[in-house]
C-alpha cells in the first residue's frame, strides 16, 4: 500500500531535501489516492490538461470532504488564487490593471534598473564576509525589497510582516497530522492582520496617489469598476505573500543548482545571454512551488483511467511533472540552454502566475550579478537546512564562502 | 521515389509564410540540393494578419510586417515574377516571363487573393479598395488616415469585421454591409454571430444585414453605394471583403486535381491528379491546399489559417524528403484567432462542422464565454470570446472525439447547459468566402442524388 502513504512520505520534512526519487514513484502510480481521499497527480500531461480543465475549481469550499481551511475565513474574503471565473477573472484583471499589459504595459519592465540596485546594495554588503548566507544575506531581503516597491509598503514593517507572512504559508502547509487545524487557525489570524496593515496604508493613499500598487487600488478605476476595500485588502496579503515567498526560493534554489553545476555556472559565466534560459530550466528543474494543493472536481473527472469523484482535494504536484521523462528528455539533468521547456513552474491556465515577469526578472538580474560578483564561490553545507513548508521549497539557510568580492 | 530525397532540385511556388516555413523545414531536416523560391510579389514573405489590425490603425507601417528567417536558407529566390503553368511530365515550372524552371520536387503554396468586386469598371474607381497584400494595406491605412467621412466595408466575415472595428477605432463612421444574417455567422454560427452583431452596433457600427451593395456610384472617384434594400449610402471608400479566391488558375492545364476549391491532396500533402491518383513529386501546403481530415469525417478542408499553413507546410516539407513509412500526416486541430471590438476570439476545430452549439462557459452577456460545437453528439470545435484559457482542454475533446455537449460543471458556467442549433448558413447566402470551407460534403447534406432513368 505504498500509493497510500506516498504523499505522507512527500511532506515529510526528512524528504525535503531531494524529493524526487517520490515523485518518479509518484508518476509510475499514475494518479494515487492517498487514504484521506485526496488524489495526487504527478504526470507532465495529466498536470496541464488538469490546469486547463474548466471543470478544475481552485475553490476550496467546492471540497466535500472535511477541510480546516475553508470557510474559517471571517472577515477577509478569498484572493483570486481562490476564487474561480468570474470572479477570479473580474479581481485578477482589476490587479492586474496596475500591474501589467494593456493598461500598464511597462510597470515590471521599468523597474529594471530599481531592481539592479537594490542587488548590487545587497551584493555591497557582503564586503569582508568570508560566508554569506545566500537566503538571509541577498534571495530574502531582495524580493521583499522589490515587493514592498511595488505595493508601497514601508521596508521598515518588515519584521511584522515576516511572522504574519511565516504562520500563513505554515497554515496551507498540507502535512497530514501534527494538528493541522491549530496551523490553520494561527494562519487565518495572520491573514486578518495582514490584511488589516495593509488596507489601512491602502486607504491612507485614497485622495493621494503615490504611484505604487495599493495607491492605484483605491485611486485609479476602470471601466471595470474598482476593488472594494476587502478586496482591496485580500488582493494586497497575495501579492506581498506571493511575492516574496516564491522568489526566495526561486534565487537560492538557483543558487544552490548552479554550485552543484560548475560546468552551467562557468557557461553562465562567458554566456550571460543565456541567462533568461537558465531562469527557465530553474523553474523546471527546481521550482519554487511544488505543487498545488488546492484543487477540486466539480465534476466526477476521469484521469489516467481512474475517477476522482467531485469534491476530493486534488494535488497537483508540479514539481513531478516537471522532470517527467514523457514530456522532457533527459529530465533530471539540469540544462541551462534547455530549448525545449514548457515547464509547469508557474502553472498553467487561467491561474498561470500573476506575479511570472516580475519573478523571472528579478531571478536574473540577482544569478547574474551574483555570478559576476562572487569569485569562486563554493557550498559550505549540502544539501543545506531546508525550510519546512513541502509547497514553497527551499532551503532556510545557504552559507557559501568564497575567494572575494 | 527516384534517387536520395535529401538532394535533387526542389521549387516552391509561392514565397509567403507556408513556401517560406516549408523551405526552412527543408533546410532544417538536412535537405541539402537546391531550393527555387517563386513568388508573384516582389516582396520578401511578410505576415498577414497585422494588416488588416495593426496596420489599418497607423500602429505599424504595412511594410514592416516581414516574416523573420529563422534560419539561412540557401536558396534561389525569384520575386515579382509569377508561375503561369505546371508541366508535370517533363517538371518544368512555366514562368509568366517566358523561363521555365525544372524540378525534381514542387511544392504549390500560392495561396489565395482578395476576392474582386464583381463590376470590374466599379473596382477601378478610386476609393475602392480590397486587403489581401502589404500594398493592400499601405494604400488603405493611407486614405483612413487622410480622414474619409464613411467607410462602407463590404462583406462582414473575419477580414470585414477587422476593418470595421479598426475603422471604429480610428474614429471613422462605418457601414458595414452583409448578406447573410449577422457578422461572422458563416464561421461560427448563429449564436456568436449574433453577439457580433450587437457588438459592432454598440461600438457604433451602421451594420446591415440581410442586404447585398447593388452598385458602388461614383465617376471615376467612389461616392456612394446601392443596397438592395433600396437604401443608399454616401462614402468615399469601400473595402470589398467578400473572401478569397484560390490561386489555382495557372494549374489549369496541369492535369492536376486543382480548381476553385483548390489544390486536392492526400493527408500526406502529396497532390492529386485529375483521376484522383497521388503524385509522388508533387505536394501543397497552405491556403491553396485542400485535404482530407479524419476528425471531420475525411472531408475535404480548405483552411485559410495562419497555422495551418505552418503546420502544413511542415508536414509537406518533411514528407518532401522522406519516404514511405517515414511520411506523416497532417492531422493538426485547425485554429485561428481574430481581435476585433475589444474582443480576442480563438477558435479550435471546425465550428461550420455542427449541427448544435453550447455556451459551456462564461455568458453571452459579459461577452466573455466558451461556446462549444458538436455535430451528431460529438465536440468538433470550441470558439472562445476573451476566455482562451481553457481552449486547450476542448481542442482535447475534439481530438478524442469526446461525446457532445461536453460533461458538464465548467466552474463557470452560466448559460444554459441545454444545446441549441447552431445555426450554420449555407455558403451560398453569405456575402464573403468561409475561411474555413468544408469542400466535401456538407454535414447536413449525406445525400446520393440518383439520376432517374431515361
Amino acid at each position: 500500500m505504498a500509493a497510500d502513504t506516498l504523499f505522507h512520505r512527500i511532506t515529510d520534512y526528512a524528504h525535503r531535501a531531494d524529493p524526487y526519487p517520490l515523485y518518479a514513484e509518484l508518476r509510475e502510480n499514475g494518479v494515487a489516492r492517498q487514504d484521506d481521499g485526496s488524489y495526487l497527480v504527478g504526470t507532465y500531461h495529466d498536470i496541464a490538461a488538469l490546469l486547463h480543465d474548466p471543470r478544475i475549481s481552485s475553490d476550496r469550499r467546492h471540497r466535500t470532504v472535511p477541510d480546516g481551511a475553508a470557510g474559517t475565513d471571517e472577515g477577509v474574503p478569498p484572493s483570486f488564487i481562490g476564487l474561480d471565473d468570474p470572479e477570479h477573472h473580474r479581481l485578477r484583471g482589476l490587479a492586474m490593471r496596475s500591474f501589467g499589459p494593456p493598461h500598464t504595459p511597462d510597470r515590471i519592465d521599468g523597474m529594471h534598473e530599481d531592481i539592479t540596485r537594490i542587488v548590487r546594495d545587497l551584493i555591497a554588503g557582503f564586503e569582508g564576509k568570508e560566508r554569506i548566507d545566500v537566503v538571509d544575506d541577498f534571495a530574502y531581503p531582495l524580493p521583499v525589497t522589490v515587493i514592498c516597491r511595488l505595493l508601497g509598503v514601508p521596508t521598515e514593517d518588515e519584521p511584522r510582516f515576516r511572522l504574519w507572512s511565516d504562520a500563513i504559508v505554515a497554515g496551507f502547509d498540507p502535512t497530514p497530522g501534527d494538528d493541522p487545524e491549530e496551523r490553520q487557525r494561527a494562519g487565518t489570524d495572520a491573514r486578518k492582520q495582514m490584511a488589516l496593515y495593509l488596507g489601512e496604508l491602502a486607504e491612507g493613499r485614497r485622495g493621494h496617489p503615490s504611484g505604487d500598487m495599493l495607491s492605484a487600488f483605491v485611486n485609479d478605476a476602470g471601466p471595470e469598476g474598482q476593488l472594494t476595500p476587502l478586496e482591496t485588502m485580500a488582493t494586497a496579503v497575495l501579492l506581498l505573500i506571493a511575492g516574496h515567498e516564491t522568489t526566495v526560493n526561486l534565487i537560492t534554489n538557483g543558487m544552490l543548482t548552479l554550485l552543484r553545476h560548475p560546468d552551467a555556472l562557468e557557461r553562465l559565466c562567458r554566456e550571460p545571454e543565456l541567462m533568461p534560459l537558465a531562469v527557465e530550466e530553474l523553474l523546471r528543474y527546481e521550482p519554487p512551488v511544488q505543487m498545488l494543493p488546492q484543487r477540486t472536481p466539480l465534476a466526477d473527472i476521469e484521469v489516467a483511467g481512474r475517477t476522482i469523484p467531485k469534491g476530493s482535494p486534488l494535488i497537483l504536484m508540479l514539481a513531478a511533472g516537471n522532470r517527467d521523462p514523457q514530456r522532457f528528455v533527459d529530465p533530471d539533468r539540469f540544462d541551462p540552454a534547455r530549448e525545449d521547456n514548457q515547464h509547469l513552474g508557474f502553472g498553467s491556465g487561467v491561474h498561470s502566475c500573476f506575479g511570472a515577469p516580475l519573478a523571472r526578472l528579478e531571478t536574473q538580474i540577482a544569478l547574474h550579478e551574483l555570478l559576476r560578483h562572487l569569485d569562486t564561490p563554493r557550498l559550505i553545507e549540502d544539501p543545506p537546512e531546508y525550510r519546512r513548508s513541502p509547497v514553497l521549497r527551499g532551503p532556510r539557510h545557504l552559507l557559501i564562502g568564497r575567494g572575494g568580492v | 521515389m527516384l534517387g536520395e530525397p535529401r538532394d535533387g532540385r526542389i521549387v516552391v511556388v509561392g514565397a509567403s509564410l507556408a513556401g517560406l516555413r516549408a523551405a526552412e523545414t527543408l533546410r532544417a531536416e538536412g535537405f541539402t540540393g537546391s531550393l527555387t523560391l517563386i513568388g508573384e510579389e516582389t516582396h520578401p514573405p511578410y505576415d498577414r494578419p497585422p494588416l488588416s489590425k495593426q496596420v489599418l490603425l497607423g500602429k505599424v507601417p504595412a511594410d514592416r510586417t516581414g516574416l523573420p528567417q529563422r534560419r539561412r536558407l540557401d536558396a534561389d529566390w525569384k520575386l515579382g515574377v509569377r508561375a503561369g503553368g505546371l508541366d508535370p511530365v517533363g517538371k518544368r515550372v512555366l514562368l509568366d516571363d517566358g523561363a521555365d524552371v525544372p524540378f525534381d520536387r514542387l511544392l504549390i503554396a500560392t495561396g489565395t487573393r482578395a476576392r474582386p468586386w464583381p463590376h470590374p469598371d466599379e473596382a477601378a474607381m478610386d476609393g475602392v479598395f480590397t486587403l489581401r497584400t502589404s500594398g493592400d494595406a499601405a494604400a488603405l491605412a493611407a486614405r483612413l488616415a487622410a480622414g474619409p467621412r464613411r467607410v462602407l466595408v463590404v462583406g462582414a466575415g473575419f477580414t470585414g469585421s477587422e476593418i470595421a472595428s479598426a475603422c471604429r477605432e480610428r474614429g471613422l463612421d462605418v457601414t458595414v454591409a452583409e448578406r447573410g444574417p449577422a457578422p461572422l455567422v458563416g464561421a461560427l454560427g448563429g449564436t456568436l454571430g449574433e453577439l457580433a452583431a450587437k457588438l459592432q452596433r454598440a461600438h457604433g457600427v451602421d451594420l446591415r444585414c440581410g442586404v447585398t451593395v447593388t452598385a458602388l456610384e461614383g465617376d471615376g472617384r467612389l461616392t456612394g453605394a446601392q443596397f438592395s434594400d433600396g437604401t443608399r449610402i454616401d462614402a468615399d471608400i469601400a473595402v470589398i471583403a467578400l473572401g478569397a479566391v484560390r490561386n489555382t488558375e495557372w494549374l489549369a492545364e496541369s492535369g492536376l486535381a486543382a480548381g476553385p476549391r483548390g489544390v486536392t491532396c492526400d493527408a500526406g500533402c502529396r497532390a492529386f491528379d485529375m483521376y484522383g491518383i497521388v503524385t509522388d513529386d508533387i505536394f501543397a501546403a497552405g491556403d491553396v491546399a485542400r485535404f482530407p481530415h479524419p476528425l471531420f469525417e475525411y472531408q475535404l478542408l480548405s483552411l485559410e489559417h495562419w497555422g495551418n499553413a505552418v503546420a502544413q507546410a511542415e508536414v509537406a516539407a518533411h514528407n518532401m524528403i522522406s519516404t514511405g513509412p517515414r511520411r506523416r500526416p497532417h492531422l493538426t486541430v485547425p485554429a485561428f484567432w481574430s481581435s476585433q471590438f475589444g474582443l480576442n476570439i480563438k477558435s479550435v476545430g471546425v465550428p461550420t462542422f455542427s449541427d448544435q452549439v453550447v455556451i459551456a462557459q462564461g455568458s453571452l452577456k459579459d461577452a466573455r464565454l466558451v461556446a462549444v460545437y458538436g455535430y451528431r453528439g460529438r465536440v468538433t470545435a470550441a470558439v472562445s470570446v476573451n476566455q482562451a484559457r481553457s481552449l486547450e482542454y476542448y481542442r482535447h475533446l475534439i481530438e478524442t472525439a469526446a461525446p457532445f455537449p461536453p460533461a458538464p460543471g465548467a466552474a463557470d458556467q452560466r448559460e444554459s447547459p441545454v444545446p441549441v442549433p447552431s445555426d450554420v448558413p449555407d455558403p451560398k447566402l453569405l456575402s464573403h468566402g468561409p475561411t474555413v470551407a468544408l469542400t466535401g460534403h456538407l454535414p447536413d447534406r449525406r445525400l446520393t442524388v440518383v439520376q432517374p432513368a431515361r
